[in-house]
């Protein structure tokens, strides 16, 4: 029984909630102040878009292939939304939609012609960069009342970003991991041929992850917009790294179609939380990127660790 | 005889960067009416030099098989430059020894890749994205964001012209010419091509996979590490986000020259090929008067259109 509990297998499902805890006992320890309803908000303010952003990268994952346009596309998303969408909601929306059919496209062409995603997503970040550019020339715009209304709603208990995190974490969860399709849309990263041989359509899958990996692209650069009121063409380009390590540190692989949608969001927390513990630690901001970087390493080591721990024990 | 020889021309995969090349370059002296054909030309293969080096790089690893590549190109570049310029503290004297220590950084952020692709078992995608965020962090905390100017005589090397043809482009067309061969005669070169078609084969007839694919990181970094003291002294100084332009454009061309993304198919010509067609593609699209944002877009087009093209040749 306590073997069972303290398994290699629960060891690696709890690394993305330990890494958590671990940098939250820290921010805590080192600003007490922190540790309340404002201080949270504060800290988690950036979360929910980056979870988000998490969420798409990680859609496109489980299918075995890697979006380095995301970041573009939720900039492209931001400036949609602070402009058409505030301007004129019903093309704004037909706008956004556009964009979600764009994405499932995308996944077609990519598993149609073979072609390796991340020369094509690449491609595409031009394309968003350069359509954001179009929409939104200089930095500017105005969020929507209503999402700006949803962004600073005052839940009660704790922030609003931790309810609606969760919310949509619990969501995929359900969705990819205990649906039957969600097996299917796994199935496809894990082996292709034998879902295909299963009489499951593998373009179906790809373009269904892709949509999904649109459709919340879209829900991070609104969720963006209403925290920042005015959108620039830049405004996400880091999110295409951020969104790949919160995968990663969420537990996420990156072949085989081994995902965890709650993972990635604890992942895209922790870093988000990095950045302000490193301003509590007054390590200079050069280091950000840095730091994020050698969490990932961190996280990585442990899970070698907890593999090779598990391979010992099988043999 | 002729219509033979057209053909086998024709079968070269090669032929179609050139080509594309070509008729970009007509394009754009027909907007012009025939004014500055040369210099558009000597300014493609100054510029395609860097392209080029770091191209080779990739190519390499890419051939390695599927999964293997190097996202940590453009910090390594930005730290190399970084690193050496500093160093050399613009005297003359220390131009060589500035060489040793950019090439030097470059094998270290090679061997740290190949470390952590080894020791924690992850895909190269990952070990080079995590490395990259530590290797920009440390070139943003030790260059502290000033660009520092390269020695005289670096500078006046890099933009040296022959007749019109620059002579860094000379030396780089040199190395190409060399990196074939070494390809395509030496037995490292004929291992990395092996294990991009089949590893467990590759392993099998004795072929030293690890240290194969060790060679190939290091050597893909080290040309990182020289492109970052080239550019640094082609564009008067190094400058922190100078390595931003090329994931994609190492990447791009690798797949643009007609190399098998796949793996176990490497084309060294089409690099410099596809090198040109980048740059006399942005080339075409500013000479035409576009505003920012539709050059972008266009740029996403093409690239995911001639990839399209490309990719679906063969699986």
């Amino acid at each position: 029984m306590i073997a069972r509990i303290v398994s290699p297998r629960v060891f690696r499902g709890l690394l993305p909630a330990f890494s958590l805890t671990v940098i939250l006992i820290a921010i805590f320890y080192l600003q007490p102040r922190a540790m309340s309803y404002f201080g949270l908000n504060l800290l988690l303010n950036l979360a929910l878009p980056i979870a988000f952003a998490t969420l798409a990268q990680m859609c496109v994952i489980t299918v075995n292939d890697l979006d380095l346009g995301i970041g573009a596309y939720v900039g492209f998303v931001a400036c949609v939304s602070a402009t058409w969408l505030n301007d004129q909601p019903a093309i704004g929306l037909l706008i956004l939609a556009g964009c979600i059919v764009a994405y499932g496209a995308l996944g077609a062409l990519i598993h149609l012609r073979n072609l390796p995603s991340i020369v094509v997503t690449l491609g595409m970040s031009f394309f968003w960069l350069g359509l954001a550019l179009l929409v939104l020339p200089t930095p500017g715009g105005k969020a929507p009342d209503w999402v700006r209304a949803i962004m600073t709603f005052k839940t009660p208990g704790v922030p609003m970003t931790i309810y609606a995190a969760s919310a949509v974490a619990l969501l995929v969860h359900f969705g990819l991991k205990r649906s039957a399709y969600g097996v299917v849309l796994r199935g496809v990263g894990g082996n292709p041929r034998s879902v295909e041989r299963a009489g499951w359509s593998v373009l179906r899958a790809k373009v269904t992850m892709y949509a999904l990996a649109g459709f919340f692209g879209v829900m991070s650069g609104i969720s963006l917009i209403g925290l920042t009121t005015a959108a620039d063409a830049n405004i996400a380009l880091r999110y295409t790294l951020l969104s790949i390590a919160g995968v990663i540190l969420g537990g996420g692989e990156f072949v085989g179609g081994r995902i965890s949608p709650i993972g990635a969001v604890l992942g895209a927390m922790t870093l988000t939380l990095a950045g302000s513990f490193l301003s509590f630690m007054r390590i200079s901001p050069d280091w950000q990127i840095g730091a994020q970087g050698g969490i990932l390493i961190v996280v990585l080591a442990l899970r070698a660790i907890i593999n090779r721990t598990e391979a010992r024990q099988s043999r | 005889m002729i219509a033979d020889r057209l053909n086998t021309l024709f079968a070269k995969p090669w032929i179609w960067a050139f080509l594309g090349a070509g008729l970009v370059w007509l394009a754009t002296i027909a907007f012009t009416r025939g004014q500055g054909a040369g210099e558009i030309l000597s300014a493609a293969l100054s510029f395609a030099t860097f392209s080029a080096i770091i191209g080779i790089g990739q190519m390499y690893v890419i051939t390695l098989g599927p999964g293997n590549i190097d996202l940590s190109i453009p910090a390594t570049m930005t730290f190399a430059g970084a690193v050496s310029m500093k160093i050399i503290d613009t005297q003359d004297s220390m131009v060589v020894p500035g060489l040793v220590i950019a090439l030097t950084c470059g094998a270290a952020v090679g061997f740290f890749n190949y470390g952590l692709i080894r020791v924690l078992r992850i895909p190269p995608i990952i070990a080079t994205l995590s490395s990259s965020f530590l290797v920009q962090s440390s070139a943003i905390a030790y260059g502290r964001g000033l660009k520092i100017k390269p020695p005289p005589i670096l500078a006046d090397f890099t933009t040296a012209k022959i007749l019109g043809v620059p002579l860094l482009a000379l030396c780089v067309i040199g190395l190409a010419a060399v990196m074939s061969v070494v390809l395509h005669r030496t037995v490292y070169g004929k291992s990395v091509i092996a294990i991009g078609q089949n590893p467990r084969a590759a392993q099998l007839t004795g072929i030293n996979v690890e240290f194969t694919r060790f060679a190939t990181y290091v050597l893909s970094a080290v040309l990182a590490g020289l492109c970052g003291y080239v550019l640094s002294g082609f564009s008067g100084g190094a400058s922190l986000n100078m390595g931003a332009d090329y994931l994609l454009a190492s990447i791009a061309v690798v797949v643009i020259g007609g190399t098998s993304v796949a793996g176990g198919f490497a084309n060294l010509p089409g690099i410099w090929g596809a090198a040109l067609f980048m740059f006399l593609l942005v080339t075409m699209l500013n000479t035409f008067g576009l505003t920012a944002g539709v050059r972008l877009i266009l740029t996403g087009v093409i690239i995911v259109c001639v990839i399209t093209l490309a990719g679906g040749r063969k699986t």
